[in-house]
């Protein structure tokens, strides 16, 4: 790990106050029993009779003396020097023993998996304290073998979590990349696997570094650990139990002590399994809003149009620490009853962020509406409260994502979640619910729609699964559908069905239909309409087949070069230079200046406005190809 | 003219054999008995959608998984029983991932990832190293200070070029592109397709093209073979595989890829599915999406012709002089 990737880390670490709070208590005592040789106090082991069961605060003795007349704050930072040592030495033997157990049957899978776990499983049927006496019954008492038996017990904690992990990892394709490159198997898990494996091994040892220390504690105290008259926090706490009643003191003492080492281990341990979760790193656990926060100084003033949904000037951007990401720069959008409307762009171009904050679906925190509006129906839904814009969602506007096993519950049948979106917005009986459903399953021409219903999503294949996902999109007649790539992860002859269907839905219905793809060919056969966007703004805007016969704006042109067509043959295809620009540093003027054979000075001042050309068409460039409109 | 890679009978099945307690297990014929020719300096693409078995044929090819049946004979040596010393096929045949950034550990720097082909099947020293190294990032186009980044700090199409660079390293003869490019945006597509023709020239090489993108496979490809459900059911040039189909199959490919003119198939029911690997049909595995279907279809498997050059499909009832309606 570079100083950086360090600096992040710990910054992340103490961000958790708890967290900073346990690395500070932890940190003062590792530093006190460090010190212990240096310390002013007494021999731990030095008896005195005649002074024995002194109280705390006595004079000499701080803490205090045991039953033989030993000082308990020196035997107290010593036997804390133990029970640390003993802990965190059986913790690393542990993970060290139970990572290598874990990587191997991971990594080598089938048979050696199903032994190695087998025996493991076996360990783990044992209770655990019952399965440490029997390994200290053998070996005899004595802190060492304490250590060992704790270590022992531990082993298939680690093994499982890590043949866990390593299960995922071995599978990866850098590892299959690895062995092409000539690595045997040993040397595959020593450099790729065990590099990706450690920081969950870390993450295990410091949530179980506090646990370890108390079963060790546990077996001391049993007489099974520490011997007299050496002290552990254990064997401390065994002797002081006999006097409870008369000198509460000898027990107390060290049971504070295990309190505050394993509270402050265990807080401290949370902090570093969030610290170096990379989930958790990019923000994953901060929990969303239920609309995207907006904050607009103006609204767009209305213009009068018969347009069903009009976005306006609208800017949606992630706001990451520093950074802010301009994902959309300015979107005017457009599309009336019953029309299609496809939009186009590579990926980061902002066609799914314009998409989901039309409903304010965009994840806030990080997304903010910082200015434009959509108006459905003339009506600004930005402005509108929640419960306007929940009634609206699914209902009059409806989407259709990318993937379908990712948007449908895996637990629940096609049929409970398809009665769930109808009743979320009508109030009919449940029966009349199914009754709904299994028309629309018809409708999207699923086969035997009655038995379908009762089918989990893993059951079905993708094309049926999509299905299901446009069955529901149309379950509360909506005006307008808003597909997000529907049929980018089928198959062609699937994703022909699949278009094919949603053309003829929309004309049945009269739908209004917003179609997101990278895919020409598949504006050129749905779209009425095609927006065409760039590093957040839509470049140009017209009727599809214009635009495809005749595009205006040089990355429009370039665009539709780079895309192979069936039935060219052998050639060498049309490239565009360079890189998009990445939306948090955008260049002054137009977005496609550095990578555009056209560009002129000029392209790269200020900000670029829409020109209209022709009479259905805007382009957002200053020196288009205009010859044939 | 021998030729670069000889695949014969090729099948894989995953499962089958017998329980701890001698109970049958069910199995999945992954690859069915597979034969084709690849000739050197030629591109074959293979095309086919989700489950054909594409990706597992590419992996037999390169030694990661062994094959249950056949031959992979690469400059007349078998080398199917080879699997396992990825040395052996690592020297002749390579392979880019389809996800770029996930086939590069993230834990290491681009130079010690350009390294280990280098160390474990060249046996270089360090200043022969660092001198193929430069040479490698000069044939892609990538910059040399790229070398001392870590993987998550490229974007797609840089990433792949790393990729394209490592399956370079071991001078292999042979390289399997595993849709090298279906992961990446169009306007960067071009740019590494381009790239792969470049170096084929540059260094002499074959090249095996999968991918499901049939426009993308016709561009790059010399000959295309069409795999359905573990088996190759076409084979011919590129420029008839697609524009004059004989396998029923092959047409409806190439009708529903989308293309701009061309106005949407009528919608049909969505009953065209694969048949359930673990009950393979005794016929022909497309006998029920088939328009053309017959009696025999159903009984016998029809098999592709054996000189594996010429355009043939393996169809009772291939379509004579099918022009693609366009």
């Amino acid at each position: 790990m570079n100083m950086e990737a360090l600096k992040s880390a710990l910054a992340l670490l103490f961000r958790n106050r708890l967290a900073g709070f346990g690395a500070v208590v932890l940190s003062v005592v590792v530093l006190v029993v460090l010190a212990a040789p240096l310390l002013p106090i007494h021999h731990p082991d030095l008896t005195n009779p005649a002074n024995r069961l002194l109280r705390p605060f006595s004079t000499n003795h701080l803490l205090g003396t045991d039953h033989l007349g030993r000082d308990l704050l020196s035997r107290l930072i010593w036997g804390t020097r133990l029970s640390l040592v003993v802990g965190i030495s059986a913790s690393i033997i542990a993970a060290a023993v139970g990572a290598f157990i874990g990587i191997v049957a991971g990594f080598f899978g089938g048979r050696t998996d199903n032994l190695i776990m087998r025996g493991v499983d076996m360990l783990m049927a044992f209770p655990y304290i019952l399965l440490a006496l029997a390994i200290v019954a053998v070996l005899g008492p004595g802190l060492i073998n304490a250590l060992y038996a704790v270590a022992v017990v531990n082993i298939p904690f680690f093994a499982r979590n890590i043949r866990g992990v390593t299960v995922g990892i071995a599978h990866r394709e850098f590892v299959d990349a690895a062995r092409l490159s000539g690595m045997g198997s040993w040397r595959i898990i020593w450099s790729e696997i065990l590099p990706n494996v450690l920081p969950v091994i870390v993450i295990a040892i410091s949530t179980t570094v506090g646990w370890m220390i108390l079963e060790t504690a546990g077996l001391s105290f049993l007489g099974l650990g520490s011997q007299p008259p050496q002290a552990d926090l254990g064997s401390m706490l065994g002797e002081g139990r006999k006097l409870l009643i008369n000198a509460p003191h000898a027990s107390v003492v060290p049971g504070v002590m295990i309190f505050v080492i394993v509270m402050s281990v265990n807080l401290l341990g949370d902090g570093v399994r969030d610290a170096l979760d990379p989930r958790l790193r990019s923000g994953a656990l901060a929990r969303p809003a239920p609309v995207t926060r907006i904050d607009r100084e103006t609204v767009p003033e209305k213009i009068e149009s018969n347009a069903l949904l009009d976005v306006q000037n609208l800017h949606t951007h992630f706001e990451v620490g520093e950074r802010v990401y301009k994902a959309a720069g300015g979107v005017d959008l457009r599309v009336d009853p019953g029309e299609c409307l496809g939009i186009i762009g590579e990926s980061g171009s902002g066609k799914s962020v314009t998409a989901l904050s039309l409903l304010g679906l965009v994840a806030s925190p990080p997304g903010v509406i910082k200015a434009g509006s959509v108006r459905l129906d003339g009506k600004d839904l930005l402005s509108t409260n929640f419960e306007t814009l929940r009634s609206i969602r699914g209902s009059r506007i409806s989407y259709i994502f990318q993937d379908p096993l990712a948007t449908l519950h895996p637990l629940y049948t096609i049929g409970d979640q398809m009665i769930e979106a109808i009743r979320c917005h009508r109030p009919v009986s449940k029966k009349e619910a199914m009754t709904k459903a299994i028309q629309l399953l018809e409708k999207v021409q699923i086969p035997n729609p009655k038995a379908r219903i009762g089918s989990y999503p893993h059951e079905m294949s993708g094309g049926m699964r999509q299905r299901v996902g446009i069955a529901m999109a149309l379950a509360n007649e909506p005006e307008i559908i808003i597909a997000d790539e529907p049929t980018t992860a089928l198959d062609v002859t699937v994703q022909a069905q699949i278009l094919a269907l949603l053309s003829d839905l929309r004309r049945q219905r009269d739908l209004a239909l917003i179609f997101i793809t990278h895919d020409f060919g598949v504006v050129a056969q749905l779209c009425d309409r095609v927006a065409v966007m760039y590093a957040g703004k839509i470049v140009e805007v017209g009727p599809t087949e214009e635009i495809l016969a005749h595009p205006a704006h040089p990355y429009t042109m370039r665009l539709i070069d780079c895309v192979p067509e069936l039935g060219g043959g052998k050639r060498k295809l049309s490239a565009i230079a360079g890189l998009p620009p990445a939306v948090d540093r955008l260049p002054d003027g137009c977005a496609f200046a550095p990578r555009c054979d056209r560009a002129e000075e000029d392209c790269r001042l200020g900000t670029l406005a829409t020109t209209p050309a022709g009479t259905s068409r805007s382009v957002r460039c200053l020196h288009p190809s205009l010859e044939q409109i | 003219m021998t030729p670069a890679l000889d695949v014969q009978n090729l099948s894989k099945t995953f499962g089958g054999g017998t329980s701890f307690f001698g109970k049958a297990q069910p199995a999945v014929h992954a690859v069915r008995s597979t034969s084709f020719q690849v000739l050197k300096g030629e591109t074959l693409g293979i095309v086919g959608e989700s489950g054909c078995g594409k990706s597992t044929l590419a992996r037999m090819l390169v030694g990661l998984l062994p094959p249950s049946e056949g031959k992979i004979v690469i400059k007349g040596q078998d080398l199917s029983g080879m699997v396992g010393n990825a040395a052996a096929f690592g020297r002749v045949i390579q392979y880019v991932f389809q996800d770029p950034i996930s086939s590069l550990n993230p834990r290491k720097t681009v130079r010690q990832i350009m390294e280990a082909p280098l160390i474990h099947l060249m046996g270089m020293d360090a200043a022969a190293r660092k001198a193929r190294i430069d040479e490698l990032f000069d044939a892609v186009n990538l910059r040399r200070e790229f070398l001392d980044r870590y993987p998550h700090e490229f974007s797609g199409g840089q990433a792949q070029r790393i990729g394209i660079a490592r399956a370079l390293a071991a001078s292999p003869q042979i390289i399997v592109l595993d849709e090298p490019v279906s992961a990446l945006d169009v306007s960067v597509q071009a740019q590494v397709l381009n790239l792969l023709d470049e170096l084929r020239t540059a260094f002499d090489l074959t090249y095996l093209f999968i991918s499901h993108d049939l426009a993308v496979v016709e561009a790059v490809s010399d000959r295309i073979a069409v795999l359905y459900f573990g088996a190759v059911v076409e084979v011919g040039m590129a420029d008839e595989v697609f524009a004059n189909p004989r396998h029923p199959y092959t047409q409806l490919l190439a009708s529903s890829a989308p293309a701009v003119g061309r106005p949407l198939m009528p919608a049909t029911d969505g009953s065209a599915e694969l048949p359930d690997p673990f009950n393979p049909p005794p016929g022909c595995a497309f006998a029920d999406r088939c328009i053309r279907v017959q009696k025999e279809c159903r009984g016998t498997v029809p098999q592709l012709g054996h000189d594996g050059l010429e355009h043939q499909s393996a169809c009772f009832h291939p379509i004579e002089n099918g022009r693609r309606e366009r």
